[in-house]
């Protein structure tokens, strides 16, 4: 009975898939074409900017060809140049986001989890955020000199803020109930932050280590202009001496590529850590 | 009779009344039985004497005293507002108490009324969660396969139905070991299908392990199915105790029970919902009632016309009868 009944259903289900499947490849192919003709744009700009630069409309003091910028990019690369200087601002990044990762925590920890820490941590945190940070630079570099210290110090002071905002927000909109349930485990307190706590504010603080991260690479390109010997922004500085359009520009690919790359990190750290969550488990 | 009065019989009485039902009528003892020091030599899973909780001016607590023996399956009923949660949160540890004396076992659990895991820990992990025991993987994983979920012990809660999480809360108590049980309406959350199976797993792992249980409820059916002794408390009292002793497995329409349904829902102040039958009988005694008092009405009314129009008719029939 199951075979002559199922046999014309079937047939009916592979008239209909076809012309469905068929559509479908018309619709990627066409998404293709819509994709070729989003980068179609950009590279006719670009065919116009390499055209007026080498007819000598714009000459290389304002801006670089960009056979010339790729040319210039190749061979920094190539002679380790490059390399050497963007690992010096990795590391000043390093360092500033670790101290301010580890002091907002605390700071977050100690405001959302007693009413005296937050009296005593948030009023102030709260009033100091609103300073714009770049102009502390002439305080800082008062007080720690102009050499390593003033770079890492003015990046941690830039980025703990919204670490520390996000991951207190976090905290407090933990669910009560299961701190309670934790609780009820028998966890001690300090159990109860390391498997209650932190991990339930962990989406929040993921979103203030993003924002850091972009107020990082802002800080950086103003650190690096105080006295600084290497690093990306110490290039783009002698650059602008020697008028080479080419390499700021070069310094610049280099600053946007880098923030793309911080950011495909922090989702993959999310879609590690954050497993988890629904809407991640759905996709 | 207010909803809550204490039923001021004594227990001898009742049994001599009525010896069949003296564990039905083992009813009911006030303060001053609980006052006296527990007895000795048989220690208790928990005493609670004179236990005050006040929020502000408002006591959720009032006095209340209340025993509970070891591996003893207790229920509490009450209505919403009555302390019950409080006197739970209390014996979790959560919350202290404001004044008299409550003693617990150490090692205690709880199962809320929402599973209240951690989303960001598989579910062995949830259940292992604060055990201070060797090999705990072991533990969790055991505890798991006895609450049937041994192949989801790698699941993220998120993906777990109502039942399994409620489960995963289960093993995460037992897991423990606990001396003492305490069920915040475990099951209110679930549906009837889920709910019946987990009474009857709840039943099997406490005969397994014998922890003195506490069993909040709204739920009087539930309270009656699973318990030995269901208390009913009123103003942040035990206002009125019923024993429950009979053998299991127990089924709801069991005569006895229900006529212990009926003295909790009176304790509770619930009028019982009439039956269908019972209502359709009552509609049609006033619908009768009604046809009647119509019908008489009419008569009434038909027999007035009649003396009113008497003469008049009477001369028409002897015209017609003169016609004729």
């Amino acid at each position: 009975m199951s075979k002559s009944l199922s046999l014309p259903l079937d047939a009916g289900v592979a008239e209909k898939a076809t012309p469905k499947a068929g559509r479908v490849r018309i619709a990627q192919r066409l998404s293709g074409l819509a994709g070729l003709s989003r980068i179609a744009s950009p590279l006719v700009l670009l065919l116009l900017w390499e055209l007026a630069s080498r007819l000598g409309w714009l000459p290389t003091r304002i801006i670089a060809a960009p056979s010339a910028i790729v040319g210039t990019f190749a061979e920094m690369v190539w002679s380790g140049e490059l390399p050497s200087h963007m690992l010096v601002s990795l590391a000043r990044i390093a360092k500033g986001l670790s101290i301010s990762i580890f002091t907002g925590t605390a700071l977050a920890l100690i405001a959302g989890l007693s009413r005296r820490g937050e009296i005593i941590v948030d009023s102030p945190l709260q009033m100091l955020r609103t300073l714009p940070f770049l102009a502390l630079v002439p305080l800082f570099i008062l007080w720690f000199g102009i050499g390593e210290t003033p770079k890492i110090a003015l990046i941690a002071f830039g980025t703990v803020f919204p670490i520390y905002l996000n991951l207190y927000s976090g905290i407090r909109s933990i669910d009560v109930k299961l701190i309670e349930a934790g609780i009820s485990l028998g966890l001690t307190r300090a159990e109860l932050i390391v498997h209650v706590i932190l991990p339930g504010a962990l989406p929040s603080f993921l979103v203030g280590l993003r924002y850091s991260l972009g107020i990082s690479w802002l800080s950086l390109v103003a650190v690096e202009q105080i006295n600084a010997t290497a690093g990306l922004g110490y290039l783009v500085n002698s650059a602008r001496d020697f008028m080479r359009t080419d390499i700021i520009v070069v310094c610049l690919l280099v600053y946007s590529l880098l923030g793309l790359f911080t950011d495909f990190l922090v989702r993959t750290i999310e879609r590690h850590a954050l497993a988890w969550r629904p809407s991640f488990l759905r996709s | 009779m207010t909803p809550f009065e204490r039923v001021d019989l004594n227990k001898a009485d009742l049994e001599q009344a009525d010896p069949s039902n003296a564990d039905l009528a083992r009813a009911v003892h006030g303060k001053a039985d609980l006052n006296k020091t527990p007895p000795a030599g048989k220690a208790l899973a928990v005493t609670a004497r004179n236990v005050v909780k006040a929020f502000g001016e408002r006591k959720v607590l009032d006095g209340l005293s209340l025993d509970i023996a070891p591996g003893e399956f207790v229920a509490l009923l009450g209505r919403s507002g009555c302390g019950k949660t409080t006197l739970l949160r209390a014996l979790v540890g959560i919350d202290a108490i404001t004044s008299g004396t409550l003693s617990m076992p150490p090692v205690r659990a709880a199962v809320f009324q929402e599973p209240r895991l951690m989303l960001w820990k598989r579910a062995w992990r949830n259940v292992a969660l604060g055990v201070r025991k060797p090999d705990v993987q072991q533990l969790a994983l055991k505890a798991l396969a006895e609450v049937g979920l041994a192949e989801r012990a790698h699941a993220w809660p998120a993906t777990l139905s109502g039942g399994e999480a409620q489960r995963v809360a289960l093993a995460r108590a037992l897991v423990r070991e606990p001396q003492l049980l305490l069920l915040d309406e475990p099951f209110a959350a679930l549906d009837a299908l889920t709910r019946i199976r987990m009474h009857q797993l709840i039943l099997t792992l406490w005969q397994a392990h014998l922890p003195a249980v506490l069993l909040v409820t709204h739920d009087v059916d539930e309270a009656l199915l699973l318990a030995d002794r269901i208390l009913v408390m009123a103003d942040g009292k035990v206002a009125a105790e019923i024993s429950n002793a009979g053998a299991r497995p127990r089924h709801i329409d069991d005569p006895q029970l229900q006529e212990k349904r009926r003295q909790l829902l009176a304790l509770l102040g619930v009028e019982e919902k009439p039956t269908y039958a019972a209502y359709v009988a009552q509609q049609g005694a006033q619908l009768d009632a009604l046809h009647a008092a119509q019908l008489e009405a009419r008569r009434d009314a038909e027999a007035q016309l009649q003396t009113e129009t008497q003469p008049e008719n009477h001369s028409e029939t002897q015209r017609i009868r003169v016609a004729a």
